[in-house]
């Protein structure tokens, strides 16, 4: 699996937590709480997909992992390609 | 000397109409609100559904992130708010109280849960992390200050099915001791959505059907034969009589007198003799005597023995009063629980203007043991004036609720 792949399925989870927010055009360096109105409980529930979508366990010292779509996908694309 | 305490708005949403007026045109009407649904484990089952805009008030993620009994309270809520029109961002936000009654909260989600980890063998890491500010009770009451930026109190008032009542009689306190100058206040219910519900009151021997579902719900007809449970809510704006003439409001009422007691008895089966004093003390709380009350709107939940009991309370108090007529909502649009009490008074309120009172429906043979004199039976009737309505509504565990409301006049 790509990184994009992994970006893509990251953008497709806050799609279905964060069904008001435009997703069209994050960028991917910046954080995404910059970038739309996401709260505490937001992230919780990307940890929360992750977990059911694809079986992938973000444990919580790793949250901070998760701030930008680069992030995501540095940290994410090994989980995946491990599973 | 006491505040006297007017509602100048209502906003609701029932099976049968999402504002006053549609409501209203439909108890007049004739038109039921009662359908079959698919429930959990049990198949169809009637209930009452609502069908409001969801997204009129909230975003897509606030639906997301909230309960249905929320979101009913905050359609209800800024519905209530427009009718009453009072611009919201020119309040004072911290004088404004919430007052919600519920029957219950918190069984949805929990049920929701529940189901959702049986799909992951019962691995509890699946449990949602919003199960608890979804499933706090005061949930309903406090999407609505979120939603709308109040911050004055909020809470929700548990009472059972006496619930609706028991929020309006909480916002005139409240507003009778200064603590607020704006009351949103009333009742909601998500029930439909828990199949406990349901089944509770299958295993009771309770939960209503028919051939016809519109005719599912039919209290004091021969063959009623249980609960049509619904989901609904409204909500009002109650204020002190001066502010509200201050800003120049309408006035749809003004609530005289009231009572809750408790049958002290037993867990499901009502009271008469206790619904009666109920009754006598909300009369002598507003200072008039059974000769004065144009209309009852009777709880009736359309049960072989709870319609009976109260029918029984009625006689008692108002046997000897030749004016006094009798009518009941959820014969068309079943239990709506917490919400039953508010959005009953609702249903009713607009006779103050058009002296017309509406019908219970679904009477094909009207049980003997139900034949009040006066009750109005499957027909609308035009009577002289319509000036004091008495709001009953009862609930579980024995709490009972007399409600009354006079027609506003200088």
């Amino acid at each position: 699996m790509t990184k994009d792949q992994v970006k893509q399925i990251v953008i497709d989870i806050i799609n279905e937590i964060a069904p008001d927010e435009d997703t069209s055009d994050l960028k991917g360096a910046i954080n995404l709480r910059e970038q739309m109105d996401l709260d505490s409980m937001d992230f919780l529930d990307i940890v929360m997909e992750l977990r059911k979508q694809h079986g992938i366990e973000v444990p919580e010292a790793d949250y901070p992992e998760l701030a930008s779509l680069d992030s995501c996908a540095n940290y994410l694309t090994p989980k995946f390609n491990d599973k | 000397m006491l505040s006297r305490i007017v509602i100048t708005g209502v906003g609701l949403t029932s099976p049968n109409g999402n504002t006053i007026q549609e409501y209203r045109n439909n108890l007049l009407g004739g038109i039921a609100g009662v359908q079959l649904i698919d429930m959990r484990y049990m198949g169809k089952v009637p209930a009452g559904v609502c069908s409001f805009d969801t997204k009129k008030y909230q975003s897509r993620k606030e639906l997301r992130v909230g309960t249905r009994a929320g979101s009913i309270a905050i359609y209800a809520a800024h519905e209530a708010i427009l009718n009453a029109g009072i611009a919201l961002e020119s309040i004072d936000k911290t004088r404004v109280g919430v007052y919600v009654g519920t029957t219950e909260h918190g069984n949805v989600e929990t049920e929701n849960e529940v189901y959702n980890i049986s799909k992951f063998d019962y691995d509890t890491r699946y449990w949602t992390h919003h199960h608890n500010p979804r499933t706090v009770a005061n949930n309903p009451a406090g999407e609505i200050t979120i939603n709308m930026g109040i911050t004055g109190p909020h809470y929700t008032i548990g009472a059972a099915c006496a619930a609706g009542n028991a929020g309006l009689i909480q916002a005139v306190q409240m507003l009778r001791l200064g603590e607020v100058d704006l009351a949103l206040a009333g009742g909601v219910s998500e029930s439909i959505q828990s199949f406990g519900i349901f089944a509770g009151f299958k295993s009771q021997g309770a939960l209503g059907s028919h051939d016809d579902v519109s005719k599912a719900s039919r209290p004091f007809d021969k063959s009623r034969n249980g609960i049509v449970v619904s989901e609904g809510g409204a909500i009002y704006t109650l204020e002190r009589l001066e502010d509200a003439k201050a800003r120049d409001a309408k006035i749809l009422g003004e609530i005289i007198g009231y009572r809750i007691n408790s049958d002290a008895s037993d867990y499901v089966l009502p009271n008469p003799e206790r619904q009666a004093e109920c009754m006598h003390a909300a009369l002598k709380n507003a200072g008039l005597s059974a000769n004065d009350v144009d209309l009852v709107n009777t709880h009736a939940t359309s049960t072989p023995q709870g319609d009976i009991q109260e029918c029984k309370a009625i006689e008692t108090v108002f046997g000897s009063s030749p004016k006094t007529y009798i009518n009941n909502t959820k014969s068309f649009i079943g239990h709506a629980m917490g919400a039953a009490g508010a959005l009953e008074l609702a249903g009713n309120l607009p006779s103050f203007q058009d002296n017309i009172i509406h019908p219970t429906i679904n009477i094909e043979e009207l049980d003997s043991e139900c034949a009040l004199k006066n009750l109005v039976i499957n027909e609308p009737l035009k009577v002289d004036a319509v000036k004091v309505i008495l709001n009953n509504s009862f609930g579980m565990l024995g709490i009972n609720s007399a409600l009354i409301v006079q027609k506003f006049e200088n």
